[in-house]
């Protein structure tokens, strides 16, 4: 019991590494996509491995924390695709760095074909 | 073919009431039927998303195997941006690709979307009819049509599989 605990607090303390590594990733990225990809990814790995620790230490908790893992997992990356995707449609600046934005192109060209059509 | 949805809805619905009760009391497991095949009747009509599953022992393998390489791919993604973000010198190169995908259902498309979300370096802004619309942080300067089928196949090979 005692070896469950002390590999239960690891795992924890793995989670919170990469929620720091998140947060470190949304001060430094340039604009709000790259601020989404540290933040999305690095929050559902830190958060998984902080609930899956706690479920190492409180054993009896351990089925109904998988059920928080797999909502996390499902309402996570949903929840930032919605958010880039209004960023998008807002016009939110794009940072400099950014080679190619083809989703940019294809909506151009669909509402200038809106516009014809009128 | 409303049984798939009925059958899903059912076993969804039974396993969260069996393991947030945490017991298998007959009581419990009468009540919880009960409960979950009434639901399950009354849903069934309007949920379409669940339609598309197949049933074969085939796509039952391709579900852990898909898993399997889902967390793998989860576990890469993370090392992958705390490398970048602890670079001094932020070494990325964004831009946002288009990639085609082959899947037809919604329910996998919806799967594949979020799948890309969290693997290495990508992230899905928009689904236009079958474009998914791909931000990526490093962008290699080779083909990008090639570098969103890569990234499309990674996951869109299991999902062929288990969603018709």
């Amino acid at each position: 019991m005692e070896y469950l605990k002390i590999a239960g607090a690891f795992i924890t303390l793995g989670g919170s590494l990469f929620i720091l590594f998140a947060s470190i990733g949304l001060l430094r990225m340039p604009d709000i996509y790259n601020r989404i990809q540290a933040g999305t990814k690095a929050s559902t790995l830190g958060t998984l491995l902080t609930l899956l620790g706690i479920g190492l230490i409180h054993t009896d908790w351990l089925l109904k924390i998988m059920m928080l893992i797999i909502f996390v997992l499902i309402s996570n990356p949903v929840s930032s695709h919605i958010l880039g995707r209004a960023a998008h449609y807002a016009r939110m600046p794009i940072s400099d760095r950014t080679e190619v934005d083809e989703l940019e192109e294809d909506t151009n060209i669909v509402s200038q074909e809106r516009e014809e059509e009128k | 073919m409303k049984i798939k949805a009925f059958t899903v809805i059912f076993s969804i619905l039974m396993a969260v009431w069996l393991i947030l009760n945490q017991s298998v009391d007959i009581e419990y497991l009468v009540l919880g039927a009960v409960i979950s095949v009434l639901l399950a009747f009354m849903f069934c009509r309007g949920c379409s998303v669940f339609n598309d599953i197949n049933f074969t022992p085939k796509a039952f393998v391709y579900t852990f195997m898909f898993l399997a390489v889902f967390i793998f791919e989860l576990i890469k993604a993370n090392f992958d941006i705390a490398r970048i973000v602890l670079t001094p010198s932020l070494p990325i190169k964004p831009g946002i690709i288009k990639a085609k995908t082959k899947l037809k259902s919604r329910m996998a498309r919806l799967i594949l979307a979020n799948s890309i979300t969290l693997t290495p370096g990508t992230f899905t802004i928009d689904i236009i009819d079958d474009t998914l619309y791909i931000h990526c942080v490093h962008l290699d300067d080779a083909d990008r049509e090639k570098l969103g089928k890569k990234i499309i196949r990674k996951f869109e090979k299991y999902l062929e599989v288990i969603y018709g």
